[in-house]
Protein backbone atom coordinates (compact mmCIF):
# COMPACT_ATOMS: atom_id res chain seq x y z
CA UNK A 1 0.00 0.00 0.00
CA UNK A 2 1.14 3.42 -0.64
CA UNK A 3 -0.68 6.67 -0.44
CA UNK A 4 -3.63 4.81 0.50
CA UNK A 5 -3.74 2.69 -2.57
CA UNK A 6 -3.31 -1.01 -2.37
CA UNK A 7 -1.79 -3.15 -5.06
CA UNK A 8 -3.33 -6.39 -6.50
CA UNK A 9 -0.76 -9.02 -7.18
CA UNK A 10 -2.78 -11.47 -8.99
CA UNK A 11 -1.54 -10.98 -12.61
CA UNK A 12 0.56 -8.12 -14.67
CA UNK A 13 -2.26 -6.32 -15.87
CA UNK A 14 -4.05 -6.31 -12.82
CA UNK A 15 -0.99 -4.64 -10.36
CA UNK A 16 -0.48 -2.80 -13.15
CA UNK A 17 -3.94 -0.75 -13.09
CA UNK A 18 -3.72 -0.93 -9.47
CA UNK A 19 -0.06 1.38 -9.17
CA UNK A 20 -1.75 3.39 -11.90
CA UNK A 21 -3.20 5.77 -9.61
CA UNK A 22 -0.15 5.97 -7.36
CA UNK A 23 1.89 6.18 -10.01
CA UNK A 24 0.18 8.87 -11.01
CA UNK A 25 0.50 10.74 -7.77
CA UNK A 26 4.37 10.79 -8.55
CA UNK A 27 3.58 12.14 -12.01
CA UNK A 28 2.02 14.80 -10.51
CA UNK A 29 5.01 15.83 -8.46
CA UNK A 30 7.22 15.23 -11.85
CA UNK A 31 4.86 18.05 -13.55
CA UNK A 32 5.19 20.14 -10.50
CA UNK A 33 8.86 19.94 -10.53
CA UNK A 34 9.20 20.66 -14.04
CA UNK A 35 6.88 23.45 -13.92
CA UNK A 36 8.68 25.46 -11.70
CA UNK A 37 11.95 24.39 -12.51
CA UNK A 38 11.78 25.54 -16.12
CA UNK A 39 9.94 28.55 -14.47
CA UNK A 40 13.41 29.32 -12.61
CA UNK A 41 15.16 28.20 -16.08
CA UNK A 42 13.11 30.84 -17.72
CA UNK A 43 13.73 34.05 -14.96
CA UNK A 44 17.30 33.42 -14.04
CA UNK A 45 18.46 32.24 -17.78
CA UNK A 46 16.80 35.87 -18.65
CA UNK A 47 18.73 37.60 -15.86
CA UNK A 48 22.12 35.89 -17.02
CA UNK A 49 21.46 36.58 -20.50
CA UNK A 50 21.21 40.19 -19.85
CA UNK A 51 24.55 40.75 -17.46
CA UNK A 52 26.08 38.70 -19.72
CA UNK A 53 25.49 41.32 -22.69
CA UNK A 54 26.11 43.81 -20.31
CA UNK A 55 29.14 46.07 -22.20
CA UNK A 56 30.86 46.67 -18.62
CA UNK A 57 33.18 43.72 -18.44
CA UNK A 58 32.93 43.62 -14.88
CA UNK A 59 29.41 42.48 -15.48
CA UNK A 60 29.44 40.44 -18.09
CA UNK A 61 32.42 38.33 -17.02
CA UNK A 62 31.44 36.93 -13.41
CA UNK A 63 28.05 36.15 -15.55
CA UNK A 64 29.73 34.16 -17.91
CA UNK A 65 32.04 32.67 -15.26
CA UNK A 66 29.08 31.81 -13.40
CA UNK A 67 27.09 30.55 -16.83
CA UNK A 68 30.42 28.42 -17.41
CA UNK A 69 30.86 27.23 -14.15
CA UNK A 70 26.94 25.74 -13.55
CA UNK A 71 27.43 24.18 -17.10
CA UNK A 72 30.46 21.90 -16.71
CA UNK A 73 29.08 20.82 -13.71
CA UNK A 74 26.54 17.69 -12.92
CA UNK A 75 23.59 18.68 -11.83
CA UNK A 76 23.87 15.92 -9.05
CA UNK A 77 26.64 17.90 -7.56
CA UNK A 78 24.96 21.29 -7.24
CA UNK A 79 22.12 18.81 -5.92
CA UNK A 80 23.55 17.45 -2.95
CA UNK A 81 25.17 21.11 -2.43
CA UNK A 82 21.84 23.07 -2.21
CA UNK A 83 20.40 19.72 -0.23
CA UNK A 84 23.54 19.51 2.51
CA UNK A 85 25.36 22.35 2.43
CA UNK A 86 22.77 25.20 2.68
CA UNK A 87 21.46 23.98 5.68
CA UNK A 88 24.47 24.51 7.46
CA UNK A 89 24.30 28.00 6.47
CA UNK A 90 20.77 28.23 8.08
CA UNK A 91 18.72 28.10 4.42
CA UNK A 92 16.64 24.60 5.16
CA UNK A 93 14.19 24.44 1.97
CA UNK A 94 11.64 21.27 1.50
CA UNK A 95 13.54 18.80 -0.99
CA UNK A 96 11.07 19.51 -3.58
CA UNK A 97 11.91 23.32 -3.93
CA UNK A 98 15.72 22.14 -3.41
CA UNK A 99 15.20 19.53 -6.39
CA UNK A 100 13.22 22.04 -8.57
CA UNK A 101 15.43 25.55 -7.52
CA UNK A 102 18.33 22.88 -8.62
CA UNK A 103 17.07 21.90 -11.98
CA UNK A 104 15.86 25.60 -12.74
CA UNK A 105 20.07 27.45 -11.81
CA UNK A 106 21.13 24.31 -14.06
CA UNK A 107 19.51 24.78 -16.99
CA UNK A 108 19.43 28.22 -16.96
CA UNK A 109 23.05 28.44 -18.11
CA UNK A 110 21.56 26.72 -21.06
CA UNK A 111 18.51 28.81 -21.41
CA UNK A 112 20.66 32.14 -20.68
CA UNK A 113 22.62 30.91 -24.01
CA UNK A 114 18.95 30.91 -26.22
CA UNK A 115 18.22 34.22 -25.00
CA UNK A 116 21.81 35.09 -26.15
CA UNK A 117 21.38 33.54 -29.10
CA UNK A 118 17.55 35.01 -30.05
CA UNK A 119 18.78 38.62 -28.90
CA UNK A 120 21.84 38.20 -31.14
CA UNK A 121 19.25 37.15 -33.83
CA UNK A 122 17.27 40.25 -34.38
CA UNK A 123 19.29 42.21 -36.97
CA UNK A 124 21.14 45.45 -36.29
CA UNK A 125 19.05 47.04 -38.79
CA UNK A 126 16.51 47.53 -35.89
CA UNK A 127 18.23 48.43 -33.38
CA UNK A 128 19.96 51.00 -35.60
CA UNK A 129 16.09 52.15 -36.44
CA UNK A 130 15.28 52.18 -32.67
CA UNK A 131 18.41 54.58 -32.41
CA UNK A 132 17.65 56.47 -35.51
CA UNK A 133 14.35 57.25 -33.43
CA UNK A 134 15.69 57.93 -30.25
CA UNK A 135 14.24 54.75 -28.47
CA UNK A 136 15.96 54.34 -25.01
CA UNK A 137 18.08 51.31 -24.57
CA UNK A 138 15.55 49.52 -22.12
CA UNK A 139 12.42 50.49 -24.60
CA UNK A 140 14.11 49.03 -27.34
CA UNK A 141 15.16 46.43 -25.29
CA UNK A 142 11.50 45.70 -24.14
CA UNK A 143 9.16 46.77 -27.44
CA UNK A 144 11.77 45.91 -30.14
CA UNK A 145 13.87 43.02 -29.69
CA UNK A 146 12.31 40.95 -27.00
CA UNK A 147 8.84 40.63 -29.41
CA UNK A 148 11.30 39.79 -32.12
CA UNK A 149 13.30 37.12 -30.36
CA UNK A 150 10.22 35.10 -28.98
CA UNK A 151 9.38 33.15 -32.30
CA UNK A 152 13.38 32.48 -32.38
CA UNK A 153 13.06 31.15 -28.50
CA UNK A 154 10.35 28.75 -28.26
CA UNK A 155 11.61 26.35 -30.07
CA UNK A 156 14.83 25.80 -28.03
CA UNK A 157 13.38 26.31 -24.89
CA UNK A 158 10.95 23.82 -25.84
CA UNK A 159 13.38 20.90 -25.88
CA UNK A 160 15.06 22.79 -22.47
CA UNK A 161 11.42 21.78 -21.07
CA UNK A 162 11.59 18.19 -21.96
CA UNK A 163 15.08 18.22 -20.89
CA UNK A 164 13.70 19.04 -17.63
CA UNK A 165 11.00 16.92 -17.33
CA UNK A 166 13.19 13.94 -18.07
CA UNK A 167 15.26 15.11 -15.65
CA UNK A 168 13.61 15.30 -12.75
CA UNK A 169 13.83 11.53 -11.27
CA UNK A 170 17.62 12.92 -10.42
CA UNK A 171 15.40 14.68 -7.28
CA UNK A 172 14.82 11.16 -6.33
CA UNK A 173 18.51 10.54 -4.11
CA UNK A 174 16.96 13.75 -2.23
CA UNK A 175 14.13 12.09 -1.33
CA UNK A 176 11.62 13.52 -3.46
CA UNK A 177 9.05 11.62 -4.60
CA UNK A 178 8.67 11.79 -7.88
CA UNK A 179 7.23 8.93 -10.13
CA UNK A 180 10.49 6.96 -10.49
CA UNK A 181 11.11 7.26 -6.86
CA UNK A 182 7.23 6.15 -6.66
CA UNK A 183 8.12 2.90 -9.00
CA UNK A 184 11.17 1.55 -7.20
CA UNK A 185 9.38 1.86 -3.69
CA UNK A 186 6.51 -0.26 -5.36
CA UNK A 187 9.28 -2.33 -6.56
CA UNK A 188 11.27 -2.66 -3.23
CA UNK A 189 8.04 -3.82 -1.32
CA UNK A 190 6.52 -6.52 -4.13
CA UNK A 191 9.61 -7.53 -5.81
CA UNK A 192 8.31 -6.71 -8.80
CA UNK A 193 10.08 -3.65 -10.87
CA UNK A 194 9.21 -4.74 -14.51
CA UNK A 195 5.84 -3.60 -14.56
CA UNK A 196 6.18 0.20 -12.48
CA UNK A 197 9.26 0.86 -14.07
CA UNK A 198 7.68 -0.42 -17.97
CA UNK A 199 4.82 2.32 -16.71
CA UNK A 200 7.02 4.87 -15.75
CA UNK A 201 8.78 4.43 -19.19
CA UNK A 202 5.19 5.04 -20.75
CA UNK A 203 3.74 7.85 -18.49
CA UNK A 204 6.96 9.52 -19.88
CA UNK A 205 6.80 9.19 -23.28
CA UNK A 206 3.42 10.63 -22.90
CA UNK A 207 4.18 13.41 -21.08
CA UNK A 208 7.20 14.50 -23.03
CA UNK A 209 5.24 13.77 -26.47
CA UNK A 210 2.23 16.15 -24.80
CA UNK A 211 5.07 18.94 -23.94
CA UNK A 212 6.87 18.57 -27.97
CA UNK A 213 3.21 18.84 -29.11
CA UNK A 214 2.20 22.15 -27.20
CA UNK A 215 5.53 22.98 -27.83
CA UNK A 216 4.70 22.47 -31.69
CA UNK A 217 1.47 24.26 -31.67
CA UNK A 218 2.77 27.45 -29.90
CA UNK A 219 5.17 27.57 -32.21
CA UNK A 220 3.20 27.19 -35.24
CA UNK A 221 0.52 29.80 -34.15
CA UNK A 222 3.42 32.71 -32.94
CA UNK A 223 4.18 34.90 -35.58
CA UNK A 224 7.55 34.39 -37.29
CA UNK A 225 8.18 38.22 -37.69
CA UNK A 226 7.53 38.66 -33.51
CA UNK A 227 4.66 38.87 -31.17
CA UNK A 228 2.48 41.35 -32.39
CA UNK A 229 2.59 45.49 -31.09
CA UNK A 230 -0.79 46.82 -32.45
CA UNK B 1 28.75 80.22 -42.52
CA UNK B 2 26.04 80.94 -39.65
CA UNK B 3 22.96 79.33 -41.57
CA UNK B 4 25.01 75.93 -41.49
CA UNK B 5 22.73 73.56 -40.43
CA UNK B 6 25.40 70.98 -40.80
CA UNK B 7 28.75 70.90 -40.86
CA UNK B 8 31.76 68.63 -41.34
CA UNK B 9 34.92 70.31 -40.13
CA UNK B 10 38.11 67.68 -41.51
CA UNK B 11 35.96 64.91 -40.53
CA UNK B 12 38.34 61.36 -40.44
CA UNK B 13 36.38 58.04 -40.38
CA UNK B 14 38.45 54.72 -40.28
CA UNK B 15 37.02 51.30 -40.60
CA UNK B 16 40.13 49.50 -39.96
CA UNK B 17 42.94 50.23 -42.66
CA UNK B 18 40.38 51.99 -44.86
CA UNK B 19 39.77 55.52 -44.82
CA UNK B 20 36.49 55.94 -45.71
CA UNK B 21 35.93 59.94 -44.74
CA UNK B 22 39.06 61.76 -45.49
CA UNK B 23 39.60 65.48 -43.69
CA UNK B 24 35.79 65.78 -45.38
CA UNK B 25 34.85 69.23 -45.48
CA UNK B 26 30.87 69.87 -46.32
CA UNK B 27 27.80 72.18 -45.50
CA UNK B 28 24.01 72.28 -45.25
CA UNK B 29 22.39 75.24 -44.97
CA UNK B 30 19.08 74.95 -43.17
CA UNK B 31 16.13 74.24 -45.36
CA UNK B 32 18.69 72.99 -47.91
CA UNK B 33 18.07 69.92 -50.27
CA UNK B 34 21.28 68.25 -50.98
CA UNK B 35 21.76 65.11 -52.92
CA UNK B 36 25.26 63.18 -52.46
CA UNK B 37 26.06 61.44 -55.22
CA UNK B 38 29.17 58.73 -56.08
CA UNK B 39 30.65 55.47 -56.62
CA UNK B 40 29.83 52.77 -54.25
CA UNK B 41 32.02 52.96 -51.24
CA UNK B 42 32.56 56.38 -51.41
CA UNK B 43 31.71 57.21 -47.70
CA UNK B 44 28.21 58.90 -49.26
CA UNK B 45 26.61 56.57 -46.53
CA UNK B 46 28.93 56.84 -43.94
CA UNK B 47 28.20 60.64 -43.77
CA UNK B 48 24.35 60.29 -43.09
CA UNK B 49 25.57 57.33 -40.78
CA UNK B 50 27.78 59.45 -38.44
CA UNK B 51 24.90 62.62 -38.89
CA UNK B 52 22.13 59.51 -37.48
CA UNK B 53 24.86 58.83 -34.67
CA UNK B 54 25.07 55.24 -35.70
CA UNK B 55 28.27 55.48 -36.71
CA UNK B 56 31.29 57.50 -34.97
CA UNK B 57 34.10 59.71 -36.30
CA UNK B 58 37.39 59.13 -35.79
CA UNK B 59 38.60 62.72 -36.06
CA UNK B 60 37.41 66.73 -37.23
CA UNK B 61 34.42 67.87 -35.57
CA UNK B 62 30.93 67.38 -36.91
CA UNK B 63 28.57 70.54 -36.05
CA UNK B 64 24.78 70.03 -36.07
CA UNK B 65 22.56 73.18 -35.44
CA UNK B 66 25.65 74.95 -33.92
CA UNK B 67 26.57 72.51 -31.73
CA UNK B 68 29.47 69.82 -32.28
CA UNK B 69 27.49 65.97 -32.98
CA UNK B 70 29.61 63.93 -31.54
CA UNK B 71 31.44 66.31 -28.81
CA UNK B 72 30.53 68.33 -25.67
CA UNK B 73 32.08 71.34 -24.97
CA UNK B 74 33.08 70.87 -21.52
CA UNK B 75 35.20 73.17 -19.30
CA UNK B 76 36.57 74.77 -22.56
CA UNK B 77 37.80 71.61 -23.82
CA UNK B 78 35.78 69.06 -26.48
CA UNK B 79 34.91 66.17 -25.19
CA UNK B 80 33.74 62.62 -26.35
CA UNK B 81 29.83 63.25 -26.38
CA UNK B 82 28.09 61.72 -23.56
CA UNK B 83 24.81 59.53 -24.48
CA UNK B 84 22.37 62.16 -23.07
CA UNK B 85 24.00 64.72 -25.40
CA UNK B 86 23.70 62.83 -28.29
CA UNK B 87 20.00 61.70 -27.45
CA UNK B 88 19.18 65.42 -27.47
CA UNK B 89 21.11 66.12 -30.58
CA UNK B 90 19.58 62.87 -32.25
CA UNK B 91 16.24 64.26 -31.64
CA UNK B 92 17.05 66.76 -34.18
CA UNK B 93 17.30 64.47 -37.31
CA UNK B 94 15.33 61.56 -39.22
CA UNK B 95 16.77 58.95 -41.03
CA UNK B 96 15.42 56.83 -43.75
CA UNK B 97 17.22 53.82 -44.34
CA UNK B 98 17.46 51.58 -47.58
CA UNK B 99 16.31 48.41 -46.51
CA UNK B 100 13.17 50.06 -44.81
CA UNK B 101 13.90 48.79 -41.17
CA UNK B 102 10.63 48.93 -40.17
CA UNK B 103 9.83 47.19 -36.97
CA UNK B 104 8.21 44.00 -38.33
CA UNK B 105 5.94 42.76 -35.18
CA UNK B 106 4.09 46.31 -35.00
CA UNK B 107 1.65 47.58 -37.34
CA UNK B 108 2.50 50.33 -39.22
CA UNK B 109 0.00 53.09 -37.28
CA UNK B 110 2.48 51.45 -34.00
CA UNK B 111 5.65 51.61 -36.29
CA UNK B 112 4.91 55.32 -36.69
CA UNK B 113 3.96 56.11 -33.25
CA UNK B 114 6.04 53.88 -31.21
CA UNK B 115 8.47 56.64 -30.68
CA UNK B 116 6.50 59.60 -30.57
CA UNK B 117 4.69 58.31 -27.32
CA UNK B 118 7.69 56.90 -26.09
CA UNK B 119 10.28 59.30 -26.48
CA UNK B 120 8.08 62.74 -27.11
CA UNK B 121 5.86 61.49 -24.42
CA UNK B 122 2.89 62.13 -26.59
CA UNK B 123 -0.55 60.88 -25.69
CA UNK B 124 -1.52 57.82 -27.36
CA UNK B 125 -4.68 59.46 -29.17
CA UNK B 126 -2.46 62.33 -30.21
CA UNK B 127 0.04 60.26 -31.55
CA UNK B 128 -2.27 58.51 -33.75
CA UNK B 129 -3.79 61.40 -34.82
CA UNK B 130 -0.75 62.61 -36.32
CA UNK B 131 0.18 59.67 -37.54
CA UNK B 132 -2.77 59.80 -39.67
CA UNK B 133 -1.91 63.06 -41.00
CA UNK B 134 1.50 61.47 -41.93
CA UNK B 135 -0.13 58.44 -43.29
CA UNK B 136 -2.25 60.57 -45.90
CA UNK B 137 1.25 62.33 -46.67
CA UNK B 138 2.31 59.49 -47.70
CA UNK B 139 -0.60 57.99 -49.38
CA UNK B 140 -1.40 55.30 -47.40
CA UNK B 141 -4.44 56.43 -45.18
CA UNK B 142 -5.67 52.91 -45.36
CA UNK B 143 -3.44 50.62 -44.18
CA UNK B 144 -2.80 52.21 -40.52
CA UNK B 145 -3.69 48.33 -39.38
CA UNK B 146 -1.81 46.07 -41.24
CA UNK B 147 1.77 44.77 -40.62
CA UNK B 148 5.15 45.39 -42.94
CA UNK B 149 5.24 42.08 -44.18
CA UNK B 150 1.63 42.93 -45.74
CA UNK B 151 2.72 45.65 -47.93
CA UNK B 152 5.01 46.24 -51.08
CA UNK B 153 8.10 47.41 -51.05
CA UNK B 154 7.20 50.97 -51.65
CA UNK B 155 4.48 50.92 -49.04
CA UNK B 156 6.94 49.96 -46.76
CA UNK B 157 9.32 52.93 -47.61
CA UNK B 158 6.39 55.33 -47.82
CA UNK B 159 6.46 54.20 -43.76
CA UNK B 160 9.84 54.56 -43.06
CA UNK B 161 9.55 58.23 -44.61
CA UNK B 162 5.64 58.91 -42.48
CA UNK B 163 8.00 56.90 -39.18
CA UNK B 164 11.01 59.13 -39.39
CA UNK B 165 8.20 62.28 -39.91
CA UNK B 166 6.40 61.52 -36.67
CA UNK B 167 9.40 62.65 -34.94
CA UNK B 168 9.28 66.45 -36.19
CA UNK B 169 13.09 66.41 -37.16
CA UNK B 170 14.19 69.62 -38.75
CA UNK B 171 17.16 67.23 -40.74
CA UNK B 172 15.63 64.35 -42.44
CA UNK B 173 18.65 62.10 -44.12
CA UNK B 174 17.59 59.73 -46.96
CA UNK B 175 20.16 56.95 -47.42
CA UNK B 176 19.81 55.79 -50.78
CA UNK B 177 15.83 54.99 -50.28
CA UNK B 178 14.61 53.60 -53.56
CA UNK B 179 18.12 51.16 -54.10
CA UNK B 180 16.13 48.32 -51.97
CA UNK B 181 12.84 48.29 -54.15
CA UNK B 182 11.82 46.75 -57.40
CA UNK B 183 12.26 49.45 -60.48
CA UNK B 184 8.40 49.71 -60.75
CA UNK B 185 7.87 50.68 -57.09
CA UNK B 186 10.61 53.69 -57.18
CA UNK B 187 8.29 56.07 -58.62
CA UNK B 188 6.02 56.41 -56.21
CA UNK B 189 8.74 56.55 -53.28
CA UNK B 190 10.04 59.37 -55.09
CA UNK B 191 6.85 61.24 -55.43
CA UNK B 192 6.38 61.30 -52.04
CA UNK B 193 9.71 62.69 -51.04
CA UNK B 194 9.96 64.88 -53.82
CA UNK B 195 6.48 66.61 -52.68
CA UNK B 196 8.03 66.80 -49.26
CA UNK B 197 10.97 69.07 -50.56
CA UNK B 198 8.39 71.15 -52.01
CA UNK B 199 6.13 71.84 -48.92
CA UNK B 200 8.27 71.55 -45.91
CA UNK B 201 11.61 73.41 -45.29
CA UNK B 202 12.99 70.59 -43.79
CA UNK B 203 16.90 70.03 -44.37
CA UNK B 204 16.82 67.32 -46.33
CA UNK B 205 20.29 65.25 -47.10
CA UNK B 206 19.42 62.52 -49.94
CA UNK B 207 21.96 59.56 -50.84
CA UNK B 208 21.18 58.49 -54.48
CA UNK B 209 21.42 56.78 -57.14
CA UNK B 210 18.50 58.36 -59.03
CA UNK B 211 20.27 60.94 -60.73
CA UNK B 212 16.98 62.80 -62.62
CA UNK B 213 15.51 62.79 -59.09
CA UNK B 214 18.62 64.73 -57.76
CA UNK B 215 18.22 67.06 -60.51
CA UNK B 216 15.06 67.32 -60.09
CA UNK B 217 14.62 68.44 -56.28
CA UNK B 218 18.06 69.18 -55.27
CA UNK B 219 19.57 72.55 -54.77
CA UNK B 220 22.82 71.43 -55.17
CA UNK B 221 24.12 68.13 -55.55
CA UNK B 222 28.13 66.91 -54.24
CA UNK B 223 29.82 63.91 -56.00
CA UNK B 224 31.72 62.51 -53.26
CA UNK B 225 34.70 59.93 -54.20
CA UNK B 226 37.21 58.56 -52.15
CA UNK B 227 36.31 59.83 -48.63
CA UNK B 228 36.15 63.39 -50.06
CA UNK B 229 33.96 65.78 -51.83
CA UNK B 230 35.19 65.81 -55.59
CA UNK B 231 32.91 68.06 -56.79
CA UNK B 232 29.64 70.25 -55.74
CA UNK B 233 27.01 72.58 -57.44
CA UNK B 234 24.25 73.36 -58.47
CA UNK B 235 22.48 70.21 -60.15
CA UNK B 236 22.22 72.05 -63.61
CA UNK B 237 26.09 72.95 -63.16
CA UNK B 238 27.33 69.27 -61.82
CA UNK B 239 24.58 67.27 -64.57
CA UNK B 240 25.33 69.43 -67.84
CA UNK B 241 28.89 70.74 -67.40
CA UNK B 242 31.18 68.46 -64.85
CA UNK B 243 34.68 70.39 -64.15
CA UNK B 244 36.36 66.82 -63.09
CA UNK B 245 37.24 64.64 -64.83
CA UNK B 246 35.96 61.44 -62.22
CA UNK B 247 32.48 63.31 -62.13
CA UNK B 248 32.23 62.82 -66.10
CA UNK B 249 33.45 59.40 -65.76
CA UNK B 250 31.03 58.55 -63.07
CA UNK B 251 28.24 60.38 -64.49
CA UNK B 252 29.07 58.77 -68.22
CA UNK B 253 28.70 55.30 -66.48
CA UNK B 254 25.66 55.44 -64.49
CA UNK B 255 23.84 57.66 -66.90
CA UNK B 256 24.50 55.33 -70.10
Amino acid sequence: MLFGFEWDLTNPLNFAISILPILLVGMWVTIQATVLGFFVALVLGLFLAVLKSARSRFIAWPARLVTEFIRDTPLLVQLFFLYYVLPEYGIVLPAFMTGALALGIQYSAYTSEVYRAGIEAVGRDQREAARALNLSAANTFTHIVVPQAVPRIVPAMGNYLVSIMKDVPVLSVVTVLEMLNVAKIIGDRTFDYLVPLSLVGCLYLVMTLVASAGVRVLDTYLPKQGLPLK
Amino acid sequence: MTDAIIRFDKVVKRFGDLTVLDELDFEVKKGEKVSIIGPSGSGKSTVLRILMTLEGIDGGVVHVDGEPLWHELREGSLLPASEAHLRRMRSKLGMVFQQFNLFPHMTVMRNITEAPVKVLGLGKKEAQLRAEELLDLVGLADQAKKFPHQLSGGQQQRVGIARALAMRPSILLFDEPTSALDPELVGEVLTVIGRLAEEHDLTMLLVTHEMRFAREISDRVCFFDRGQIREEGTPDELFTDPSEERTREFLKAILD
